[in-house]
Formats: structure tokens, sequence, C-alpha cells
């Protein structure tokens, strides 16, 4: 269960748990943020283009069709006055006559003047042509003559006046005979009011006229008004600060107008009317509306276009809703994807950190094997004595054999080599236990390890080399350290290369070689120190390096401190070295007593 | 009178001990010695030592070391190297320094003791030549 255990990647360790939510939430963000800082953005950029659009658009549409019904107004004028010029009063007198001018203007005009009368100064009609009783009518007391009677030019409010049906008038003055007389006509309310509302857009634009008394001088729009009279009435005050603003910037589409010389005061006062304005509102019942309005007629009227903003802004709100759906689609299906990815990117890590374990562990048992074959040499001599001397001392029975071992004194020598043949086959045997205690497999299971026991292990069993070597051993091992949680057979293969380097590097010139053990803290140190030749600075960095020997070939594999490294790194500790050419090094080996990692 | 007299250097003390049994019954003069220095220092004090029975891994001054020593001061004693573990290295830097031979250790008495007289039978062979040339540059003087 245990091998099992080992032999495949733990995808499930917390730590590939955490690794894999950390590789999911930097995808997503790196995927998400742009799309959201990108997408808000673009929604508000185009929200304010889009804006600009609506408003330039309809802006545009209100000043085109000011202008169209300020022609139509003009137009009317200029029709009856040029009756007049063309003409002169007197034949206009005549009501014959002038019933024949309106059939020819309402046959060219497609019936949009009414009727036709020529007042005179006091008031009186004194001719008429049109489908009512007005022969002789008296407007003297009329709110319609008063004015006009000033002016070269008029037209009125719509009112109800004498037939009793609404209506207005537009008037031209001329001076006959030293007298004022009024040329006037009647504009159909109808043909007024298609021409007005043949402004409409979407679902709720309309369009109508209001005059200064907040009255429509057309139908109300979509049959009933939608704001206050005040709400309607504030909009002269908005367009007369919006006239003062504009007042300095002429619009040349009222420019068009200029040089007619018939409506003079009307055109006059009109020039500087040229901007429309835009405002928002919102009726009582909560409806946002945009409302466009330009002044017409001498700024008595306003042209007012108005429309629901959730119809105006409708293709912008659903461009907005189906943005919104996309990224509402799209952050689901970029979460899923990045845990997705991150999954086979943790197993895929697993899988490399399992295979870089099973390399650890080969190199390890690689390194190992190096090292008892060095060892080996050692051995071989360290064991070649004892047999040297049993075989002698089989020898010297043999030949006491030859004589006999009757007599008393070759019993006895018979004896003694028997004895010392005991003893040194033990020696054998001890000496081929040490080494099989550090040739065994390599065990990495934790248990409790006595530091102290196991640098005199290693050190016995470097005992003859260091002895030919003329090394002198010396141990400062601090007595009862604590017990280490470490793997046994790791750490004999550690202080073993550590140790075996400092023989190496003290081979042929002998020197000394201290071991101390020491607790610090929560810490072990355990220090090497030889007085070797030392470690240039130039190795210095490489020490560690796999591969990395300075031995001659076939001597050492460069692998004994990079597995050191490796081993002590594992646990959580550390290696630190200090050498000065010359006079030695030393490497401290710091391990943890407790909580080793790994 | 023993076939011949030698100096066996061990540091194994049992080994040394049982080896001059073994040699002395085969009617050898021994003399042992455990370390360099004191192989040398019985030299000195021996002249009789023909035969060196050196071995090569030693603390302190090994063989090697040793078998340069005994050449420099007593050029004519002949060197048997013995040794636990023969490299070709050792064996080669053995010759070089004059060693007369070298043995695997353990080695057969038999054939140790053969190599021994051999080596004897040398020493005094050049002893006699050396006498022989004396006598004759004596002689020539006369004459």
């Amino acid at each position: 269960m245990d091998t099992e255990k080992t032999l495949t990647p733990d995808i499930r360790h917390p730590e590939y748990a955490r690794l894999r939510f950390r590789i999911a939430l930097t995808v997503i963000l790196v995927a998400i943020l742009p799309m959201v800082l990108v997408s808000g953005i673009i929604l508000f950029q185009f929200d304010r283009f889009a804006n600009r659009m609506v408003y330039a658009h309809l802006g545009e549409l209100v000043l085109k069709h000011r202008q169209n019904i300020d022609f139509f107004l003009k137009q009317r004028l200029s029709d009856i006055s040029h009756l007049f010029r063309s003409f002169g009063v007197e034949p206009l007198r005549h009501r014959e006559f002038l019933e024949q001018r309106l059939r020819v203007l309402q046959e060219e005009y497609s019936y949009v003047f009414v009727d036709l009368g020529l007042v005179d100064e006091q008031g009186r009609q004194v001719a008429y042509a049109g489908p009512y009783e007005l022969q002789r009518a008296d407007y003297s007391g009329a709110e319609w003559f008063k004015r006009a009677i000033r002016r070269q030019a008029f037209i009125s409010d719509v009112f109800l006046g004498l037939r009793g049906h609404p209506h207005f008038i537009v008037a031209v003055k001329r001076t006959w005979e030293g007298r004022d007389w009024l040329l006037r006509a009647t504009i159909d309310f109808v043909a007024f009011n298609s021409l007005v509302e043949n402004l409409a857009i979407g679902k709720t634009g309309t369009a109508f006229i209001l005059n200064r008394e907040g009255e429509f001088q057309t139908r109300a729009p979509g049959g009933a008004p939608k704001l206050t009279k005040q709400q309607y009435l504030n909009l002269f005050k908005k367009g007369e600060d919006a006239l003062r603003s504009a007042a300095s910037t002429l619009n040349t589409s009222d420019l068009l107008l200029e040089g007619h010389g018939y409506a003079d005061e009307y055109l006059d006062r009109y020039l500087p009317t040229g901007s429309m304005f835009t405002v928002e509102k919102i009726s009582e019942g909560g409806t946002r509306f945009i409302i466009v309005a330009a002044f017409l007629k001498d700024n008595q009227w306003l042209l007012i276009f108005q429309q629901e903003m959730a119809d105006a802004f409708a293709q912008l709100k659903q461009t907005q809703l189906m943005t919104a759906l996309v990224a509402l689609f799209a952050v689901p299906a970029v979460v899923a994807l990045a845990f997705l990815v991150a999954g086979r990117v943790v197993r895929r890590i697993a899988r490399l950190d399992f295979e870089k374990e099973l390399m650890n562990r080969q190199v390890i048992e690689t390194g190992k094997l190096a090292t008892i074959g060095e060892l080996a040499a050692g051995i071989a001599h360290e064991i070649n004595n004892p047999v040297a001397i049993m075989v002698e001392e089989a020898g010297w029975m043999q030949d006491l054999m030859s004589e006999g071992v009757e007599s008393e004194e070759n019993r006895r020598e018979f004896e003694r080599s028997l004895r010392q043949i005991q003893t040194q086959g033990r020696r054998c045997k001890e000496i081929t236990h040490k080494l099989l205690s550090f040739a065994r497999k390599t065990d990495s299971r934790v248990q409790q390890v006595q530091i102290n026991a196991l640098v005199q292990e290693v050190l016995e069993l470097l005992s003859q080399r260091t002895r030919f070597a003329n090394i002198e051993v010396k141990t400062a091992l601090e007595e009862n350290l604590p017990l280490l949680e470490a793997s046994l057979t790791e750490m004999q293969q550690v202080f073993m290369n550590i140790l075996q380097n400092a023989v190496d590097a003290m081979e042929k010139s002998g020197g000394t070689i201290t071991v101390t053990t020491r607790r610090e803290g929560e810490r072990l140190r355990v220090s090497v120190a030889d007085t070797g030749p030392g470690i240039p600075a130039t190795n210095m960095a490489r020490l560690f390096d796999p591969f990395f020997t300075t031995k001659p070939v076939g001597k050492g594999t460069g692998l004994g401190l990079s597995i050191c490294y490796g081993i002590v790194h594992k646990m959580g500790g550390t290696i630190e070295v200090e050498s000065q050419v010359g006079k030695g090094t030393t490497f401290h080996v710091l391990l943890p007593l407790s909580t080793a990692k790994g | 009178m023993a076939l011949a007299t030698i100096l066996l250097v061990d540091d194994e003390v049992p080994f040394v001990e049982t080896m001059t049994k073994r040699l002395v019954k085969r009617e050898l003069e021994v003399i042992p010695a455990y370390d360099g220095p004191a192989a040398l220092a019985r030299l000195e004090e021996n002249p009789r030592i023909e035969v060196v029975i050196l071995d090569v891994k030693m603390p302190g001054m090994d063989g090697i070391e040793t078998l340069s020593e005994i050449k420099k001061r007593h050029p004519l004693v002949e060197v048997v190297m013995l040794t636990g573990h023969a490299t070709v290295e050792s064996a080669i830097e053995g010759m070089k320094k004059g060693a007369f031979d070298y043995l695997m250790k353990p080695c057969d008495i038999e054939v140790l003791v053969a190599k021994v007289t051999e080596a004897a039978a040398r020493k005094r062979k050049q002893e006699e030549k050396i006498i022989e040339a004396q006598m004759r540059e004596i002689t020539s003087r006369r004459t």
C-alpha cells in the first residue's frame, strides 16, 4: 500500500490544490481583467458617442424641420405680399377679383389658404373671399388686428376668432392713398398641422408648436401633453438662455432668408435665433423625455420635438444588453477553462515532481555506490590484515602439527593460534558489518537518529584511511543532544561524503579533522573542519553542482556534495562552507530538530 | 648458523609474532619491527640484517618511504615488499626505488622463504663482488 502510494504522483496533495487554484486565479485575472476593462471602456465610449449621435441627429432634424416650417410661413407671407405688390390695393377691394386670386392660390398651394380678406385701417373687412360669411366683418377689437396694423408683416397665434374654429392668420400691410391697408389670409390648420407633425421618429417621437402662453399651436403630442404646462413654459426660458449664448454665432441656415425685404421686422429679430437647444425632462408619470426645441416666428413660438428617452436610446440599450449577455456567458466559460487548464498544468507538474523525486533517489543511490567503491579500497586492506594473520596462524598450526601436538608447549601454542584466528575472524565480521550497514539500500523513512553515534560510526568506517593518511581525528560532541528526525541512511551518506572529502584533501599531507556537534536553538549544527589545502574561490560557487569534481578521473563522481545538498535541503536544513586556501575547510551542516519538511 | 638474517616490518603485531615463529622454524633469524622508524633503528643496530620484509601500508611512515630511507642508508640490504593490495602504481614505485620483489599478503610461507633466500643470496653476491673489486685494487697496487 505504501509503495503503491509512492509510485504515483499524489495530485490530491493540498500543495497541488493550492497551486491549481493559484494558476486558475491568475489565468482568470489575466483573461477577464482586460476583457472587463476593454468592454467597460468601449461601452462607456460607445455610450457617449451614441448619446452625442442621437442628440446631434435629433438636433439636425429639428433644425431642418424648423427651417421647413419657417420657409412655409414666410412663403405664405410672400404670397400675399406678392398680391399687394402686383395689383395694388384697388383691385383687391372687389370681391370677385379677390375670389379669383384665392382660387389661383388654392390651386397652386393645394388649399393651404382658406380665405383672403382686405382690411382697412379701422379694422373693417372691405373685401372677403372664402367659405365664411365675413364680408364687412369688424376686426377693430381683435387682438391680431391691433398687432398686425403696427407691422409690415404679421403671423398670428392660433385662435378661434369669429368663426369659432382654430386657425391662424398671416397679414401684410400696405399704404395706399395715405391710408394703411391689411391683406390677410387664413391658413388651413389641418395643412399646417400635418406639416409640423411630419417629424415623427421612433414610437414616441412627435413634434408640435407652443406659444408663449403655453398653448398648443398644433395638435397636442400623441393626443395629450406628456409634460405639465409649467414644464413646457420653462422651455422658453431655457431657449432664451440658449439664444443669448448663441447670439454671437449666426446659423447659416437662417441667412437664407436674408434680403427678402418684405418681412424685415420678422427677419431682423429672427436672425440671431439660429440655435436650437436640448433638455431632458421627467414627466409626472416618471418617464424621461428628450426635448429638442427651436424658436419660430419672432421667438413667439417654440417648435418642440419630444421623444421618450427609452425610445430614443432603444438601439443603444439593445447593444449594451447584447454586450452584457456576451460577457455574462464569457465569464463562466473563462473560469471553467481556467480551472481546466490549471488542472492539466498541475497534473503535469505533479508528474514532473514525481519523476524528479525518482531521479533524486536514483542519484542518491548512484552517489552511494561511488562512495562504497571508494570505501572498498580501504576496507579491502582492512580485511586483508586479519585474513593474513589467520592464514599465518593456520600455517603455524600446520608447522606444529608436523612436529606433533603431544608436547605441552605445542598444545598451548595451538590453542593460542586458534584464539587468534577467532579474534581475527570477529574483526573481519565487524568490518563487513560496518560496510554493510552503509551499503544497504537507501531508506528514506524518517526515524530517530542519534547524531553523535552516527558521526562516530562514520568515523570508524574511515578510521583505516585516516590512520594511514596520518590524519588525526578530533571530536567535540555535545552530550545529551536531542534525537534528530531524519533518514538514518541519508544522514550516514551526508557525513560520509563530507568526511571522505576531508580525508581526500589531506591524503598526501596528513592533518587534523575536527568534528563538532552542537545544539543551536531549534537546530543541530554538525561541523567538519579539516586542515587541508582549502577550496579556491573559483571552485566555491560550483561546489554543490552535480558532476563538479577536482578529483582525478575515476576517483570522484562529482555527485557527493550535490547529493548532500539535496538531502539536507529536503530536510529543511542548510550546508555552509568556510574555506581558506592553505588553511583548511569547514563544512557546517545545520539540521532542523523538529518539523522536518518533506 | 641461520640461512639469513631478516627484519620483518608490519604494523600488525600478531602477524609479526606468528610470522616470526614460522620463519625461525625455517632456520631464519628474524628481527621484528612494528613501524618505519623502528625498522631503520634495528638496521642501524644490526649490520647482520640482509633482507627486509616490508609492509607497504603502515600508519605514519609508510612502506615506500621506509624503503627509500633503507636504500639510502643501506644500499646493499635487499627489500621484499609485502602488501594487501598490490596495485600497479605502488609496485612500479617500489621497484623503481630498488625493492627486490613484491609479494601479496597473505602469501605462502614457502614462497616467502624462497624469495628471502634468493634476496639474501643476491646480497651476498653483491658483497662478494665488492670485496673482489677491493681486493683487485689492493693487489694491483702491490704489483
